[in-house]
């Protein structure tokens, strides 16, 4: 288990280093400079700033000059926002964007599950229909207008909650964002929850455990949630990471602080040192993510292992 | 002997989209204290789903009346929860396939233990004691090792035989094993049986056979059933039925069994193919395939009534049964 652990670690490394390059590429490649702007700058004052930035020297310098600074620690300064250097920059942003999206997670994941399981259980009965139709809308509407409308109902009707946000220390401007995010990533856990429990439901070592007359609840907890659970496992990686890195929009609708904001305007402004700092972040949480999944997967299904 | 189990007009239905197939029909036996019933029939001829529907197993669409009596409780139309304190406990069930039926993500001490830490109250201490040595009983080397393993870590015999030390953990009074020997290689079968037979003996249980390979009948079984088209045919006890079938369908099945003492040039399958539930024919079920029938086969089911002391068959035809009418 840790051999199999440690020979996904190391397969990680190279992904990383690929993910780097292609991206410091393409960037420069994109037309357009971090000093562009409605009007042009003075020549000799746009040469200083290049010289500054060491945008003047050779590409393969600059890559390397920044894979060693990566190397140390340092992602480089923001070329947009003066004052700030990246790594300070994602050091404001992150603890929101994770705390904003762990909590979804959480929430979705969970909800999901439980939504999941009763709907099998009660299958082709009401409260299966019910949960399904509250996972489909939940799936397609898509988020901006879910959050509008969530907005308009609570915030501005019912006056319940804040329509948007944030004080730090403060639950209630949470509640709303956690919830627009979590609903599609729960109603995928819950679709995926439901077909495999249905499956495992129907399964003979499940036929076995009801022979055994150990009752409904012990059956559903020992001998159906574990396989049940693979292919949710198998998601919720990629949906966590999709949490993390996609709460962009979620971000913006509630006027909230996370780093999704950065990213976008980075990437408008071409300010090639944060995008490629948020960039190799999302990279590292996706890669770490998957790598959880796979240990997870192993533990299981001990049949995994063994490859 | 007293009987553990009586049985008295099961009926077994299943729901399909428009109309309702009758799976079991009116059926009626009885099982003495640490006997053996074989219980012998094709695909389709209702074998399995009758003694599904004593444990509560039956699929969804499926529904069962009637009366199964173990002891003075009747389990059929019980809720699954009453039937929970006495399905692995008194009554007990063994599956065909051992490759699937164990649960892959429980090491198999985990779903051995839990059975007697649920009807006896064992600690999971104890209980983890027992199943060891009900592993060892049951015949499997390093029993310690194996208990700590997961089902795919077994061969398919260790696996049954893990499938036979859970269903015996309680020391049940009636053990349902439906086709056990099926899924297994043939040198396997024979070692199967014989602790099947050992076991069941050293327990006092009454052991219930469903299988459609009659060799495995002959050496185990002390009564013996035949099915067709959902209703018992033909029953008495093995050594008459086997030398002396009263029923066609049951001689025709003797004669389409490989018979290494005999040497037969050819096997006699029987002509035709088992009837569809859904469109069981009129009369008797099996005339289509009988030999000897004649017209009142088409149009009247027989009923099954007494033949001698012992025996009982649903057959019309009173006269003597000669193979060669078969063939």
């Amino acid at each position: 288990m840790f051999g199999y652990a440690l020979r996904r670690v190391l397969t990680a490394i190279p992904i990383v280093l690929i993910t780097i390059t292609v991206c410091f590429f393409i960037l420069r490649l994109a037309p357009g400079g971090p000093f562009d702007g409605e009007r042009a700058l003075p020549p000799d004052q746009l040469k200083n700033l290049r010289a500054y930035y060491h945008l003047d020297e050779p590409l393969i310098m600059q890559f390397f000059g920044y894979i060693g600074g990566v190397l140390r620690g340092d992602f480089g300064p923001s070329m947009v926002m003066k004052d700030f250097n990246v790594s300070r920059l994602i050091g404001i942003g992150l603890p929101f964007t994770l705390t904003l999206g762990f909590s979804a997670f959480i929430v979705g994941t969970i909800g999901g599950m439980i939504a999941g399981a009763v709907a099998a259980v009660n299958q082709n009965k009401w409260p299966d229909y019910l949960l399904v139709a509250i996972v489909l809308v939940g799936i397609i509407i898509p988020n901006f207008l879910m959050a509008n409308l969530v907005q308009l109902f609570f915030g501005v009707y019912l006056k319940w909650l804040p329509v948007g946000g944030y004080q730090p220390g403060s639950l209630i401007h949470l509640v709303l964002p956690v919830f627009i995010l979590a609903l599609p990533h729960g109603g995928r856990v819950a679709r995926l929850v439901r077909g495999s429990m249905i499956e495992v439901l129907g399964t003979n070592y499940v036929r076995t455990a009801r022979s055994k007359g150990l009752g409904t609840r012990l059956i559903l907890a020992r001998h159906a949630l574990k396989p049940a659970l693979l292919p949710v496992v198998s998601y919720l990686g990629p949906g966590l990471s999709y949490l993390l890195t996609g709460s962009l929009v979620v971000e913006q609708v509630f006027s909230l602080p996370g780093i999704g904001k950065y990213f976008i305007t980075a990437a408008l402004n071409r300010d090639y040192g944060l995008v490629l700092g948020t960039t190799i972040l999302y990279v590292f949480i996706i890669l770490a993510l998957n790598l959880l999944v796979d240990i997870l997967y192993a533990w299981l299904d001990p049949k995994v292992r063994y490859r | 002997m007293a009987d553990v189990l009586v049985v008295d007009n099961l009926d077994v239905t299943f729901a399909l989209h428009q109309s309702e197939v009758k799976a079991v029909s009116d059926l009626d036996f009885t099982l003495a204290e640490g006997e053996t019933l074989a219980v012998v029939g094709e695909s389709g001829s209702g074998k399995s789903q009758a003694f599904l529907s004593i444990m509560g197993l039956l699929a969804r669409n499926g529904k069962a009346s009637g009366r199964a009596m173990l002891g003075d409780v009747n389990l059929i139309g019980m809720s699954p929860d009453r039937l929970d304190r006495y399905r692995g406990k008194d009554i007990a069930m063994i599956f065909q396939d051992p490759m699937t039926s164990l649960n892959p993500t429980l090491k198999v001490k985990t779903q051995l233990a839990e059975v007697l830490v649920r009807h006896q109250g064992y600690t999971a201490e104890k209980a983890n004691r027992a199943v060891i040595e009900m592993l060892e009983r049951v015949g499997i080397p390093e029993p310690v090792k194996r208990a700590n393993a997961y089902p795919h870590e077994l061969s398919g015999g260790m696996r049954q035989r893990v499938m036979i030390a859970m269903a015996l953990l309680c020391k049940p009074k009636v053990l349902i094993a439906d086709e056990p020997t099926t899924a297994l290689d043939v040198t396997v079968q024979a070692q199967m049986l014989d602790l099947f037979k050992n076991l069941t003996n050293d327990f006092g249980t009454a052991l219930v056979l469903i299988t459609h390979d009659l060799g495995v009948v002959a050496g185990v079984a002390d009564r013996m059933m035949v099915m067709y088209g959902g209703r018992c045919i033909e029953k008495g006890p093995t050594d008459t039925l086997f030398y002396d079938p009263r029923h066609p369908y049951t001689l025709g099945l003797l004669h389409s069994t490989p018979h290494v003492a005999k040497r037969a040039k050819r096997l006699d399958p029987i002509q035709g193919l088992p009837p569809s539930l859904e469109h069981l024919p009129k009369g008797c079920a099996f005339h289509p395939r009988c030999a000897f029938r004649f017209e009142r086969c088409f149009e009247e089911r027989p009923p099954l009534l007494p033949v001698e002391d012992v025996r009982e068959k649903a057959c019309w035809y009173q006269g003597e049964l000669k193979y060669e009418a078969v063939a």
